[in-house]
């Protein structure tokens, strides 16, 4: 079916801004796959339903708006007292100087820049693969765009149960950068890994991870998006689980005009688990989106989003979630539930929290609230002599507990805890 | 045994589905008003033009400022493209493959009372359970003394039916009655010659001649329906109903309903429809404009038994439907009880808009798709009032190939201090090879107002709960009980004139039920 012309236009527009890397390597024909997918399903526009609550069009236009930089303040970088293997981006662009050796036992890692200049790798059977797959049945132009087009981004293989994180430093120094950064991660039968991702990025972040996850292999993601709050981000996560294993996810994001974040979850093998978790913190003008879509098609899977959003000064919170239960996953048991906590009344929670099932074995739940801070529980803290302040402060940090303790580990989760409560005392008053 | 029967038969039914409800889901869905009435009918041109609307108009005996309205509304449709968001899936309507007028011969020359309405057309509404004759109450009752009946309400009151046969009213009984009340009911057609002021007024002015496809299909060509107006303080001394029957093949049926309450009034609506079995699907698009002004409340049922189809999904009504009520007055009600079990694709979201202060909209529904029947239906609470409450209960039941959808949106909108909603919805699939599916849209803009949605069987009420837990029940028979209480509480909002169906449903239970 031909594009709408508006659609048409911009997806030209940018597609022409763009450009190919000179030798793409084994990454070549998923590159060119890519294009022609971008361009038969068009950049995303206003009128699309599934950007119904978020409008694409800073993330689609071919130069991306201007971004301040933030100059971090007092506090600490992101997972800082954290023994783990550090890669540093500037603006999308590997920074070596900065950078751990990119070695660790049990894993294999290599820069995506450098390892397609071979011409058979591992990462061929994942680069692409799973972001292709993300796109039935919903379109998911800007991965693909990704997948065409990323400059950069890590290729890791694990073969054993690797104990330090690897993590991704995302710097923004350029006012007017525009990164596209594309990871594959694989795992082996048995393997284990976290993988943290912290930072702002750039002025506009394009940002895909494809995850592998084989049988039994248990992986891990924790992710904060950064403080500045001019950036703009669409990022994506494709995974495919196997049997047994596990996916879990956790994303805290503070300031950003805009961010869209997309989780596409298979549940290919029985028995399998996956989580999605996010905490947002919006004032002022912050947009922000969490669009999470979990296929199950195995047998005795379990799915959870939990989703918390605190907004105020004219803030916007989106969820679009959606389990699918296809025929034949029984024993399913999927959760989902999205919350907003409006802190004042300029502020908007949009959601459109989706399930649809075609086995009848399952147990599927959803729930969404909204509403203000409750004022019989700020009443009893009042009562107790705690300021309305601090009685606040610890009533929104109660509310986001459940998405905080999807995190499993303790230092990890404290660490976003602290995170959070830094976030809360900036902005009393 | 029927074939519809023995297909549930032969599905395995899992744990904690009851067969009570397997039973009463067959029960359900085995059609029994699949026959046809022998009358000569006269149809105007098959196909769709500006000719075809004038020529409705004309039949109508309508002023010429309506059939403006109509040109205007088809001009519109003209530049409007099919929606293709709800999850069906049906071939390509073909517009002018369709008759959008058909009427029985006799009703030629209006009958100017029911004595002189063709007797063939009066026994088609008698084998319906619904006599037109006066001094008859409404059948369809009987066996209703074991249903508890509702408050204060005896079995032999009197209920007004407007009687729609393809695209005329047939006739309207208790009219005389009603009109001592100072309550106007009557076809729209007969409103819009006697009464054009209030037509004027109100027609159009809750779903717009634009507002979508069908609704602006039916703007242009609706053929008949029912008016309904309570004057101030008036509180409608009976029930009024409107019983619409397609009868004619390859007809469209578009009728249209336009209900105003004026200030402190009451009035109860109920709304029944049926359609012989055929083997090619025939279109359904009505309108239903409902205005409640300030302490007025309007209930408007709905059972819906349209023909949905053979076992195979052959035949049946495409039933797309744009229903919505105005809360234009502060302290408004509008309550909207609906039971889906026909149709073989169903379209429909009946709406409220709570624009007065305190006004309040409920939307009950249970859904009961079978064989290959569709239906996408839910509400949309738009809250712009303060203080304004809804309340929506969905129950979706899916048996044989059939999806079931639950749609619907709450918004509050940015005035709207203090509004609530509360969603349940609630969906039970039997056999494997069905679908359920939940898209609700929350649309939060007003920190004060609090919006819960919830879709499972387990968060029932603690205090409930608990009560039951402390009188030695365990958890699981706790939740039974009180999730079944609920699903009879919905079908109790269903006036007595639907117990009969109501009570086929209530064998129905919800265990085992998933979001």
């Amino acid at each position: 079916m031909a594009l709408p012309k508006v659609k048409q236009t911009a997806t030209e527009e940018r597609l022409a801004a763009m450009s190919l890397p000179e030798a793409p390597g084994w990454t070549g024909p998923a590159r060119d796959a890519a294009v022609a997918r971008v361009g038969a399903m068009g950049l995303p526009g206003r009128r699309d339903e599934y950007w119904k609550f978020t409008r694409p069009d800073t993330l689609v236009q071919a130069e991306a708006p201007r971004a301040a930089t933030f100059e971090g303040g007092d506090e600490a970088p992101t997972f800082d007292g954290i023994d783990r293997l550090k890669v540093v981006f500037v603006d999308g662009v590997f920074d070596e100087a900065a950078s751990d050796d990119l070695a660790l036992e049990g894993l294999k890692i290599e820069r995506l820049a450098e390892a397609q200049k071979s011409d058979l790798h591992w990462a061929r059977d994942v680069y692409g693969r799973l972001e292709e797959r993300g796109q039935s049945p919903v379109d998911r132009p800007l991965a693909a765009l990704n997948t065409a087009f990323a400059t950069d981004g890590i290729l890791i293989h694990v073969s054993g149960k690797v104990t330090k994180p690897v993590h991704f430093v995302y710097h923004h120094k350029s006012e007017t950068s525009d990164a596209m950064l594309h990871h594959c991660v694989k795992l082996e039968e048995g393997a284990e890994l976290t993988v943290l991702e912290s930072g702002p990025a750039a002025a506009r972040f394009n940002n895909v991870m494809e995850v592998e996850v084989a049988d039994t292999a248990r992986f891990a993601h924790i992710r904060t998006q950064g403080r500045d709050h001019e950036r703009r981000a669409a990022t994506h996560i494709f995974t495919r689980l196997g049997t047994e294993s596990t996916f879990k996810s956790f994303t805290m994001t503070a300031n950003g005009v805009m961010t869209r974040n997309e989780c596409v979850i298979e549940l290919t093998g029985d028995d399998a688990v996956a989580h999605v978790a996010g905490a947002a913190l919006g004032d002022g003008d912050f947009h922000h989106d969490d669009t999470v879509f979990i296929t199950h098609d195995a047998v005795n899977c379990e799915s959870r989003q939990v989703f918390k959003k605190v907004l105020r000064n004219g803030a916007t919170g989106v969820f679009q979630g959606k389990i699918l239960v296809k025929a034949g996953a029984q024993k399913t048991d999927g959760y989902q539930i999205s919350q907003s906590l409006l802190l004042d009344g300029d502020s908007q929670f949009l959601a459109k929290p989706e399930l649809e099932i075609y086995a009848d074995d399952v147990a599927c739940s959803h729930g969404s609230t909204s509403g203000a801070i409750d004022e019989t529980a700020l009443f009893y803290l009042r009562s107790r002599g705690v300021p309305t302040q601090q009685a606040t402060d610890l009533l929104t940090l109660a509310f986001l507990a459940e998405a905080v303790d999807e995190i499993d580990d303790e230092a990890l989760r404290e660490e976003i805890v602290d995170r959070l409560r830094g976030w809360l005392e900036r902005r009393r008053g | 045994m029927t074939a519809l029967d023995k297909s549930i038969e032969k599905t395995e039914v899992k744990e904690g589905v009851d067969q009570e409800t397997v039973d009463a889901v067959a029960a359900v869905s085995t059609y029994k008003y699949g026959w046809e009435t022998e009358v000569e009918t006269e149809y105007a041109p098959m196909g769709l033009n500006e000719d075809i609307v004038r020529l409705i108009s004309d039949k109508n005996e309508e002023p010429e400022w309506m059939t403006e309205w109509r040109l205007q509304a088809f001009e519109r449709w003209l530049t409007k493209e099919e929606p293709d968001w709800a999850m069906v899936d049906y071939p390509k309507i073909d517009f002018q493959k369709q008759y959008y007028y058909a009427r029985p011969k006799s009703m030629e020359v209006k009958p100017k009372s029911l004595d002189e309405v063709d007797p063939a057309l009066l026994a088609t509404y008698e084998k319906l359970g619904i006599p037109l004759k006066e001094q008859m109450i409404l059948a369809g009752v009987e066996g209703a003394e074991d249903a508890a009946p509702a408050e204060g309400r005896t079995s032999d009151r009197k209920v007004a039916v407007d009687a729609v046969f393809d695209s005329v009213s047939v006739g309207t009984t208790f009219q005389k009655e009603l009109k001592k009340a100072g309550v106007i009911f009557c076809s729209i057609s007969e409103a819009i010659r006697e009464h054009p002021e209030l037509v004027k007024k109100y027609l159009g002015s809750v779903v717009p001649v634009n507002d979508n496809f069908y609704a602006t299909l039916n703007s242009a060509v609706f053929s008949d329906g029912s008016f309904v107006y309570v004057p101030p303080g008036v509180r409608c001394p009976m029930e009024l109903s409107t019983y619409f029957r397609i009868n004619a093949e390859n007809t469209g049926q578009f009728e249209r309903t336009l209900i105003i309450a004026d200030k402190g009034s009451y009035v109860s609506y109920l709304e029944g429809c049926t359609a012989p079995k055929r083997d090619t699907a025939q279109l359904h698009a009505a309108v239903v404009e409902i205005i409640v002004e300030e302490d007025a409340e309007v209930k408007y049922s709905t059972v819906q038994n349209w023909y949905p189809g053979d076992e195979n999904g052959k035949g049946g009504i495409y039933n797309f439907v744009t229903k919505r009520a105005d809360c234009r007055g502060d302290r408004a009600k509008v309550m909207w009880t609906q039971v889906e079990t026909g149709s073989a694709v169903t379209w429909k979201y009946p709406s409220c808009i709570l624009r007065g202060d305190d006004s309040q909209g409920e939307f009950y529904s249970i859904a009961i798709a079978n064989n290959y029947q569709q239906a996408d239906t839910g509400t949309k609470m738009i809250h712009l009032g303060k203080n304004t409450k809804s309340r929506i209960v969905s129950k979706g039941i899916s048996a044989g190939h059939a999806q079931n959808t639950y749609r619907g949106l709450v918004s509050m909108h940015p005035k709207a201090t203090h509004a609530r909603n509360y969603t349940q919805c609630d969906s039970l699939l039997i056999g494997d090879k069905c679908g359920a599916h939940t898209v609700p849209y929350i649309e939060v803009k007003n920190n004060t107002a609090r919006v819960e949605h919830e879709a499972t069987t387990s968060k029932v009420d603690d205090d409930q709960l608990f009560y039951c837990r402390s009188r030695g029940m365990d958890e699981e028979e706790a939740v039974a009980l009180v999730v079944n209480g609920f699903c009879k509480e919905v079908l109790q909002a269903l006036p007595m004139e639907f117990a009969m169906e109501a009570q086929a449903l209530v064998a129905i239970s919800l265990e085992g039920s998933v979001g």
